[in-house]
This record gives C-alpha cells, sequence and structure tokens, in this order.
C-alpha cells in the first residue's frame, strides 16, 4: 500500500501552498520534509530527487514528481477534481492559470525592493478587482451554478478559494465589489463560504493544520539563505 | 527503424466545420507552441495578428479575453486563453498526451520544463540591449547544465524514439522546439548530447513537422526590433 505523499519545500507558502491546498481538500494526509538549510536544497540535488534542480518536489504514488502545474494537474486527475471531459479541464485550467497569475505576483512582494512595494502593491489591488476577480465573478454569474465548472467541485474552486483567502490579506475591502464570491447573496450561498465549510477544508483552515502562515521577515530571510538568493 | 505517424483522425463532426483561429502577435511569444502542436498534430489553422492597440482593446472590449490577454485561441466553440489551458486541450484532444495518468504528469514535468526554457528566451527579447549578451550566455548555460541533461538521460535509459511511453507526444513536440530555439542562439549547444542530436534529426523528419520547418508555413522567426516595438505598443509596457 502506498504511503502518504511527501511534500518537499521549504516551511512557507511559495509554489506549494496551492499543493497543500489541494490535497487537504481531496481529504488527502500528507508528510512534509522542510528544506531548513541550502545544504539540505544541495542533497535533494546531488541525490538526483529534482528533475530541474527545483522544488517543490512531491513524492506521491513511487513517482518523485516536480512542477507545481504537473504536481496540482496529477492530484486534480487522481481525485476527481479536474472535471469530467477535455472541455472542462480546458475551462478549469484557463481560470487557475490567472489564478496563478495573480498568486504569483503576491508571492513576490515580500521580495520587492522598498521604495517600489506601494506601486506593486497598488498594481496588485487594481488588478485583483479589475482583472481577475471580476473574471471570476462574471463566471458564476454567468451560469448561476454553484461551483465554477461543471456544476461540480474542482481544483479551480479550490484554488480560488485558497487566492480569496489571500486577497483578503492583502485588503479585505478588495472583495467587497464581489458577493457571489465572498458573501450570502441573495438566494445562493457565497463560493468561498461554501468551499470552507466542506469538511477536509474546513479542518485544513483551522490552527495546527499544514497550512502555512504569509510569508514574515523571518521566513523570508531564511528563505534566502536556502535558495542563495542576494 | 522505420516510423510512421499519422495525424488524429478527428471522428467528431462538428469540429470538421471551422478551423481553430489564433489571435496573437505576428510573431512567436506564448503563442508559438501552440503553432507548433496544432501543426504537428497536422490540424490547419488561421490567424488574426494583431498589430495595433485599438484591435488588442477592441478584443478586450467584445468580452473574449477573460483575464485581458493573448493568446487567444477559439476552437471548438470555446474562446479559450492562457496559453497551457489551450496545450493541454489541444494535446489531449490529438491523442498526444499519454495513454494514463502516470505518462500524462511525465508529459507534464517534461513541457513545463522546457516551457520554462522558452520563457527565458522570450523575455530576453524585451531587455535591454547592453544585458542580451550575459542574457544569451545564461540561457545557453541553463541549457546545457539543467535542462538538455535531463533529456539525454531520459532517452538513453529507456532507448526509445520518444519520450514518453514509446510513443509521440506533446513532450517530443516542446523538446524539440525548444531545442531549434537554443540552437538559434548557438549553434553548437548539442555538442555534448549524441541522443538529443538524433532525437532532433528524428523528430524533425516526421512528415507534419518537416512540413512546418519548411519556408512558408505559419512558423514565426525569432523577435526581431519591430516585433518588440510592436508588443510593447501594443500591451503598453
Amino acid at each position: 500500500m502506498a504511503g502518504k505523499p511527501r511534500l518537499h519545500y521549504f516551511n512557507g507558502r511559495g509554489r506549494m501552498e496551492s499543493i497543500r491546498w489541494l490535497l487537504a481538500a481531496a481529504g488527502i494526509e500528507f508528510e512534509e520534509q522542510f528544506i531548513e538549510t541550502p545544504e539540505d536544497l544541495d542533497k535533494l540535488r546531488n541525490d538526483g530527487s529534482l528533475m530541474f534542480q527545483q522544488v517543490p518536489m512531491v513524492e506521491i504514488d513511487g513517482m518523485k514528481l516536480v512542477q507545481s502545474r504537473a504536481i496540482l494537474n496529477y492530484i486534480a486527475t487522481k481525485y476527481n477534481l479536474y472535471g469530467r471531459d477535455i472541455k472542462e479541464r480546458a475551462l478549469i485550467d484557463m481560470y487557475t492559470e490567472g489564478m496563478a497569475d495573480l498568486t504569483e505576483m503576491i508571492m513576490h512582494l515580500p521580495l520587492c525592493p522598498p521604495g517600489e512595494k506601494d506601486a506593486k502593491i497598488s498594481l496588485i489591488k487594481e488588478k485583483t478587482t479589475n482583472r481577475y476577480l471580476l473574471a471570476f465573478e462574471k463566471v458564476l454569474k454567468s451560469h448561476g451554478q454553484d461551483y465554477l465548472v461543471g456544476n461540480r467541485l474542482s481544483k479551480a474552486d479550490i484554488l480560488l478559494v485558497e487566492l480569496l483567502y489571500s486577497v483578503e490579506e492583502l485588503d479585505p475591502s478588495l472583495l467587497a465589489k464581489f458577493p457571489l464570491l465572498k458573501v450570502i447573496s441573495h438566494s445562493s450561498q457565497g463560493l468561498r463560504t461554501r468551499i470552507s465549510n466542506l469538511p477536509t477544508v474546513k479542518k485544513f483552515l483551522q490552527p495546527g493544520s499544514a497550512r502555512k502562515p504569509p510569508l514574515d521577515e523571518k521566513s523570508l530571510a531564511e528563505a534566502k539563505k536556502i535558495f542563495r538568493l542576494p | 527503424m522505420f516510423f510512421l505517424f499519422h495525424p488524429s483522425e478527428n471522428p467528431e463532426p462538428e469540429v470538421m466545420a471551422a478551423k481553430p483561429k489564433l489571435y496573437y502577435f505576428r510573431g512567436r511569444g506564448r503563442m508559438e507552441s501552440i503553432r507548433w502542436l496544432l501543426a504537428a498534430a497536422g490540424v490547419e489553422f488561421e490567424e488574426e495578428f494583431l498589430e495595433t492597440r485599438e484591435q488588442y482593446e477592441k478584443l478586450q472590449k467584445d468580452g473574449r479575453l477573460l483575464f485581458g490577454q493573448v493568446p487567444l485561441v477559439e476552437i471548438d466553440g470555446m474562446t479559450l486563453t492562457q496559453t497551457r489551458a489551450i496545450l493541454g486541450y489541444l494535446a489531449a484532444k490529438y491523442n498526444l498526451y499519454g495513454k494514463d495518468l502516470k505518462e500524462t504528469v511525465r508529459i507534464n514535468m517534461y513541457t513545463d520544463g522546457t516551457q520554462d526554457l522558452m520563457t527565458m528566451i522570450m523575455l530576453a527579447a524585451f531587455k535591454p540591449p547592453e544585458e542580451k549578451e550575459e542574457n544569451i550566455a545564461l540561457i545557453v548555460t541553463k541549457a546545457k547544465t539543467r535542462y538538455f541533461p535531463v533529456f539525454e538521460k531520459i532517452l538513453k535509459e529507456h532507448g526509445e524514439d520518444f519520450l514518453v511511453g514509446n510513443k509521440f507526444s506533446w513532450a517530443d513536440i516542446q523538446l524539440l522546439e525548444a531545442i531549434l530555439m537554443v540552437e538559434e542562439l548557438n549553434a553548437s549547444v548539442l555538442s555534448d548530447f549524441p541522443l538529443l542530436k538524433a532525437f532532433k534529426t528524428r523528430i524533425s523528419n516526421i512528415p507534419t513537422i518537416k512540413k512546418f520547418l519548411q519556408p512558408g508555413s505559419q512558423r514565426k522567426p525569432p523577435p526581431d526590433s519591430h516585433y518588440v516595438k510592436v508588443v510593447r505598443n501594443t500591451l503598453q509596457f
């Protein structure tokens, strides 16, 4: 019988957090091996465990998977969170690629030089409301269903909920204009509330779960050390 | 060894009607991998080229760009954006995505890797000219130390003609595309990779790909200063 998936990354969100969300939402328990020093990363590289010398890496079903998208798509397919056919999959991918673009901007914010930070935050906020949340609100409005694609829970819904929490951490007021995404509206409950109430996700949102906090000064310094960034 | 590749027959009558239509600049950028995949699958496609800011704004106003961005591909009644979403759909549709989940995940890992390399090359065109040489050197180094060795090893370990499952897939198409792009920067980059050299020849000789590699096809040339100008002007950066 296969063991639990094992996640190799540093002790923070970065590119692994979406994978943690997806596994958690699918009800899959997983282990984590944290990279704490540059030597830890070197060891993984020298072992030949990292195909392109990079993390995230997830040991699952006898494989050492790298590339976060490949990993997410594997998990989504395995646990039926990827739509019923290739057209639904294309929509799910289109939505999650957009989410990944915004997440990337938010993820890189701590690395921004202090002088440029305010401008960057403004840009992110503007893109969040005028481009991304607007698009997802529009999708939900267009079909009036409870989930983004095919009237069924998928990778897209889970990653959107992750994104909504990140956006709220950045600025709670950004969600105000998007009732379908957040709050109870008319007869249908907001997507985030619905997903957050799923037992597996509810558990993941509680303290003591594998969910990681936003990057703070100390974690940022540690991560820079591990990845040998200036 | 003889090898025959037959582009996928598409059994659905509804999709025989319209050709896929691609909306992008007249150049490689993020659309080129999509052109490669369609061409390799033997699928004819149409293109509308963005040349002005006004054209781009019209697409946005028409509501066809979910996140306000191109590439855009109209196919099978869908208005698809986001490169990877489009590529994944095409790979699945034309049976270039492996026979099971384990093969698919390998194809995804390989294509994500080659895409990282090709994105570096794509972005290099937009960097300041004084950084150009240094950028190219970095890309070639990454190709020779991080990416090409991986694929050389894969081919060596199974001794098969294709990267995954002894069958032509999206992974092979994208690796060829990446190899040719890096060779444009440094012609001798494959000198230490004999299996990749043979792979390059083999895949280039697949009839649909051979056709795509000939002058007059829809393959786009490397970015020049005019292309960079049009993109900067249209996307305003």
